[in-house]
């Protein structure tokens, strides 16, 4: 079995994002570049599920619709234990676009997994995974908090207030979110060795639309003061809920 | 031409979020001088679906079909598309919750139309159309514009509010051919704990951190939250150590909510978190390090010990009621 993890390249999440000409580009200098949180634990369950020796998953490979300089991010993906790493040279546009490149490559290379995170934390599009299922013609179950290939594949996945199982059969696509595995892992000294010898293959892009185009950004403003209350008198925030902020 | 929104029901019940939508919708229909049309996916009552005449559906579409009860994203993306493509749809919109997010991204393949997920607003503008939404998870707004002649938008929750617009309702009933290899989906279990708040539906959330100290501590979150009728939340180290279950993690990489009241009980705000309930209508804080920055974003602050404000409070909330 082979697994495809795709891998979006986002600012570390505790970047202050600035923006330059005008409001209309983010300006990048000074950010540093982590694989997207919950594509990051994608991976690291499905080396989990490599390394389970009762599974027959031969390959996990990470993919990155990106420029040269998502190539460290996918160098990180190979040092922590992806087998090889694709790059299609294409900008990211929209999730339209990025999964409209990712299923040309599907096209070409059959996979029976296919991870992808719930959304990137950049622009929050939330769209890429159940875009590339319908692309592929391929069933998708988003909300994934765990995949197992014991006898049968079985997805386990987060419905408000529960949880439910299904059974499922390959290829699928498995959009993840936190829970699909405990804690991301760190890439060890013998793992940033290894991942200089692995494959990452730059691929050329497809001729695909770009529908969508974020033309300007705006930060939020500033909030108004924060007003105290005595915590002796905590009666008084009861009454300005009520009668001020209306909430209650 | 028209604007096609898909407003979904929880076994034949609709919530406050199909009302905001069928709300939202109309005002834009308007706003593109053009017909609404309401779809109702799975068995529904007409008293029900007539419930969305107060909003302004004034003509709905109605697949009652029972095979569609429990809901498949690709077949009702099928159905949506399908319908989509009759009323000759400019625009396509839904809720962004867990099947919106599910449906929408595969309706846009279908009708190849630009996407743009979480708006909160009317867009700013037509043509070119151009909609406003939170990006970073809600440290920076972007303006996106969507150059496709069909689009589809998802609708962030709690952001446009309920208008009420009463009007005459049509509904129609319609049976959509569906592939019926699209229903193979194999449910082997379920548990839902009943009677529980639903933390990305609540109006109220009551939330803890680091400042609990043990999760031994967390009685008074729960009181508290029982006064209020709110869902608990936590924040990220309190999941990552285990003491909560990463469901009730709020902030940028758990979940995103939008409540009328959010309290933060011990918690110091990082970025992250703050990110993840900016969009809170009122927030209050409550943290015994009054330089903590999570009194930068909040509306109310109460500077003290947690275990001692929070029994407080309840008894004051207690009060109020009776």
């Amino acid at each position: 079995m082979k697994i495809l993890v795709c891998i979006s390249n986002v600012p570390d999440t505790t970047t202050k994002v600035k923006f330059k000409e005008d409001n209309t580009l983010l300006d990048d200098s000074g950010i540093q570049w982590i694989i997207n949180p919950w594509d990051e634990l994608a991976l690291t369950r499905a080396l989990e599920l490599k390394e389970d020796a009762g599974n027959s998953v031969n390959e996990v490979c990470v993919i990155n619709v990106g420029g040269s300089l998502t190539e460290a991010t996918l160098r990180k993906a190979l040092a922590i234990g992806a087998d090889k790493a694709i790059r299609i040279d294409a900008c990211p546009s929209d999730a339209y676009h990025v999964a409209g490149q990712i299923a040309e490559y599907l096209k070409e290379n059959v996979y029976d997994l296919i991870f992808s995170g719930i959304e990137s934390s950049d622009y929050n599009g939330s769209s890429v995974g159940a875009m590339l299922a319908e692309f592929m013609n391929y069933s998708g179950i988003s909300s994934v908090t765990n995949v197992n290939l014991d006898d049968d594949i079985v997805v386990s996945r987060a419905i408000p207030g529960g949880k439910q199982m299904i059974k499922t059969e390959t290829p699928f696509v498995a959009i993840v979110q936190k829970g699909i595995a405990k804690e991301p892992r760190i890439p060890s000294m013998r793992g940033i060795m290894m991942a200089r010898k692995k494959p990452l293959e730059v691929i050329p892009a497809a001729e695909l639309p770009v529908l969508t185009q974020t033309v300007k950004f705006e930060l939020p403003q500033a909030k108004g003061t924060c007003k105290m209350i005595d915590p002796e008198h905590v009666e008084q925030l009861v009454e300005l809920l009520k009668n001020e902020a209306k909430v209650l | 031409m028209s604007v096609v929104a898909f407003a979904k029901n929880w076994n034949g019940k609709f919530k406050n979020s199909s009302y905001e939508l069928v709300s939202y919708t109309k005002e834009l229909a308007n706003q593109m001088q053009t017909n609404l049309v309401i779809v109702s996916i799975g068995k529904i009552t007409e008293e029900e679906l007539n419930k969305l005449s107060q909003y302004g559906a004034d003509r709905i579409i109605s697949v009652n079909d029972a095979r569609m009860n429990v809901l498949t994203s690709r077949v009702y993306a099928e159905v949506i598309a399908q319908i989509a493509k009759k009323e000759s749809a400019e625009l396509v919109v839904m809720t962004d919750n867990n099947s919106g997010k599910a449906i929408a991204p595969r309706v846009a393949v279908k009708l190849k139309a630009g996407m743009v997920a979480a708006v909160q607003e009317l867009p700013v503008s037509i043509k070119p159309f151009v909609v406003k939404k939170q990006m970073f998870s809600g440290k920076t707004f972007g303006y996106v514009q969507i150059n496709s002649a069909i689009r589809v938008l998802t609708l962030a929750k709690n952001c446009f509010g309920l208008v009420e617009n009463p009007v005459e309702c049509n509904i129609d009933i319609s049976h959509p051919e569906v592939n019926t290899g699209l229903f193979k989906i194999q449910i082997i279990s379920e548990e839902e704990q009943k009677n529980k708040v639903i933390l990305t539906d609540a109006d109220c959330v009551v939330s803890a951190g680091r400042g609990m100290r043990s999760p031994d501590n967390w009685r008074p979150v729960e009181e508290l939250a029982e006064v209020l009728g709110a869902a608990t939340a936590c924040s990220r180290p309190v999941s990552d150590e285990g003491w909560r279950s990463h469901e009730e993690h709020v902030g940028q990489t758990g979940k995103v909510i939008a409540p009328n009241l959010y309290i933060a009980a011990g918690i110091s705000g990082a970025i992250q978190h703050v990110a993840g309930i900016s969009r809170s209508k009122c927030i209050v804080a409550i943290n015994t390090d009054p330089e903590a920055p999570i009194f930068s974003v909040a509306d109310y602050g109460i500077i003290g010990d947690v275990m001692d404000v929070l029994p407080r409070l309840t008894e004051a909330f207690r009060k109020s009621k009776s």
